[in-house]
């Protein structure tokens, strides 16, 4: 298979960045080193490449009505310039992604745009095109991945330097909100969403033209690496981590986003979820602290102190911000709670740790 | 990118050193093996007295990306420490080479497979 790379590929490389392959496309992983970009974002700003995400838009009369179909929250409530974070489940309630839904601002061509996780973008188009064409809804699905650059800039310094490359206030622009406009002479959408916890943005611009936008925002260039330990401090779900169909199948109650399922519309797993919201699910996803040393890694068994074992990490770092050990992972709901005393098994010696709540950081 | 890979010490394949004087040696991993696994944050390894077969490995350095074995570029008795590993894992990447040793091991027996620096760096270039 052919990796998939970003219209910067080249910038990065001339910056001497290391590269790894990420959902099919070869990405930047390090440029400076994992902790000097991770500080930067929480201490002043860093900029991410991250065109690996899709983009997919869906116009015409139905676009709201199918695209309610496919996510747990409710788009309905979106306003022209608004975005909502949900997942995508199947029939039984699984989670085959998590997203980004905009509803695009006024006077643009199409209504909603979402944003599937790197390599889910073919999928996903076409579980929006079969869901349409089994409704007989009349709705536009376009997968427009190849035509969007994608650029996150993000840390308290990342409203100052975005906002001396565009007219858009940005000061009127809430959380979750998308605003049309140029960045750095670049027609682009402007969002303030981000992955880190921190005051940020994410900035959609055409392919060939990114190479401005990401020169204008002068701060630390970041890659996956520091986006995965910053996102992990936050307690944020990484696909493929904490949930997959296959590896790791689990509901939005398991993983934590629950708020992101209004029972209320009508969605493929709605009735499976509806049931499990009842009862609660079985297990949950709880950060884990260790208190010994050692650094948790993803599959490591987590088990009660007397060596019974009762889950596994999903993701796991030494955080840059703590200077301590943490992870993520999936336990029966009885130990989901604040201060619980487990162990985790780091090759084969059990280190002793304890339950968080996340986010681990206060943001 | 160019490392140091200083003329008095002998390689590993495996990214480790061994600087030999007498019957003593010190080890270490190399400046090349910092950069690949990039902000190390622990280092497990074994305590004084503790046995070493050279080729096999000894212990474990965990950067924010990745886990590494450390292989033993020397059989042998480990005789010292280096403690400040403990609560400062961040030697390995300031001074690999230096500060940042691992071991000091009392030789019974050398690896057939060290690496002369000309070698060593023949293979990371």
């Amino acid at each position: 298979m052919t990796l998939r790379a970003p219209p910067l590929s080249a910038v990065h490389q001339r910056a001497d960045a290391s590269f790894t392959d990420f959902g099919g496309w070869e990405m930047p992983v390090e440029f400076e080193s994992i902790r000097t970009e991770h500080e930067a974002v929480r201490s002043e700003a860093g900029k991410f490449d991250v065109s690996h995400m899709g983009q997919i838009t869906v116009a015409g009369p139905d676009a709201a009505t199918l695209t309610q179909r496919l996510t747990t929250n409710d788009v309905t409530v979106l306003d022209p310039g608004e975005a909502q974070y949900g997942a995508i489940t199947d029939e039984d309630g699984i989670m085959l992604d998590d997203t980004v839904v905009y509803r695009l601002p006024e006077g643009a061509a199409d209504e909603f745009l979402f944003i599937p996780n790197a390599g889910h973008d073919g999928e996903m188009t076409e579980r929006w095109l079969s869901e349409r064409d089994e409704r007989g809804l009349d709705a536009t699905v376009t997968n427009r991945t190849e035509e969007y650059a994608m650029i996150a800039v993000q840390g308290p310094d990342a409203p100052d330097l975005l906002a001396a490359e565009t007219a858009v206030s940005l000061a009127d622009l809430s959380r979750f909100e998308v605003a049309d406009g140029a960045v750095a002479g670049v027609d682009s959408l402007i969002a303030q969403t981000g992955y880190t916890g921190e005051r940020g943005f994410e900035i959609l611009c055409p392919p060939d033209e990114a190479e401005a936008v990401w020169g204008a925002l002068e701060c630390q260039p970041c890659g996956l690496g520091a986006r995965d330990t910053l996102r992990l401090e936050m307690g944020f779900l990484l696909s493929g981590q904490e949930f997959h169909p296959v590896d790791e199948p689990r509901t939005p109650y398991e993983a934590g986003i629950g708020w992101t399922v209004k029972l209320d519309t009508e969605f493929v797993g709605r009735d499976a979820l509806e049931g499990i919201a009842a009862d609660g699910p079985e297990e949950k996803l709880i950060g884990i602290e260790l208190i010994d040393r050692g650094v948790p890694r993803h599959g490591y068994d987590v088990t009660t102190p007397d060596g019974e074992p009762i889950g596994h990490i999903t993701s796991g770092t030494m955080s840059p911000t703590l200077g301590a050990p943490i992870a993520l992972a999936y336990v029966p709901a009885a130990y989901a709670q604040p201060d619980e005393s487990v162990r985790v098994v780091v090759r084969g010696e059990p280190k002793k740790a304890r339950t968080r709540s996340t986010p681990f950081l206060d943001r | 990118m160019s490392f140091d890979v200083p003329d008095d010490l002998r390689y590993l394949e495996s990214h480790e050193w061994v600087r030999v004087s007498g019957d003593t040696a010190e080890v270490g991993i190399t400046a090349f093996a910092q950069d690949e696994l990039g902000d190390v944050v622990f280092v497990e390894l074994p305590e004084e007295g503790a046995e070493l077969t050279a080729g096999e490995d000894f212990g474990v350095v965990e950067s924010i990306k990745a886990v590494s074995d450390v292989y033993a570029p020397v059989s042998g008795t480990v005789t010292a420490v280096n403690d400040r590993l403990r609560d400062e894992p961040e030697l390995l990447n300031e001074d690999p080479f230096g500060d940042g040793w691992m071991l000091e091991v009392e030789i019974a027996d050398e690896s057939d497979e060290l690496l002369s620096p000309a070698a060593y760096r023949d293979q990371i270039e």
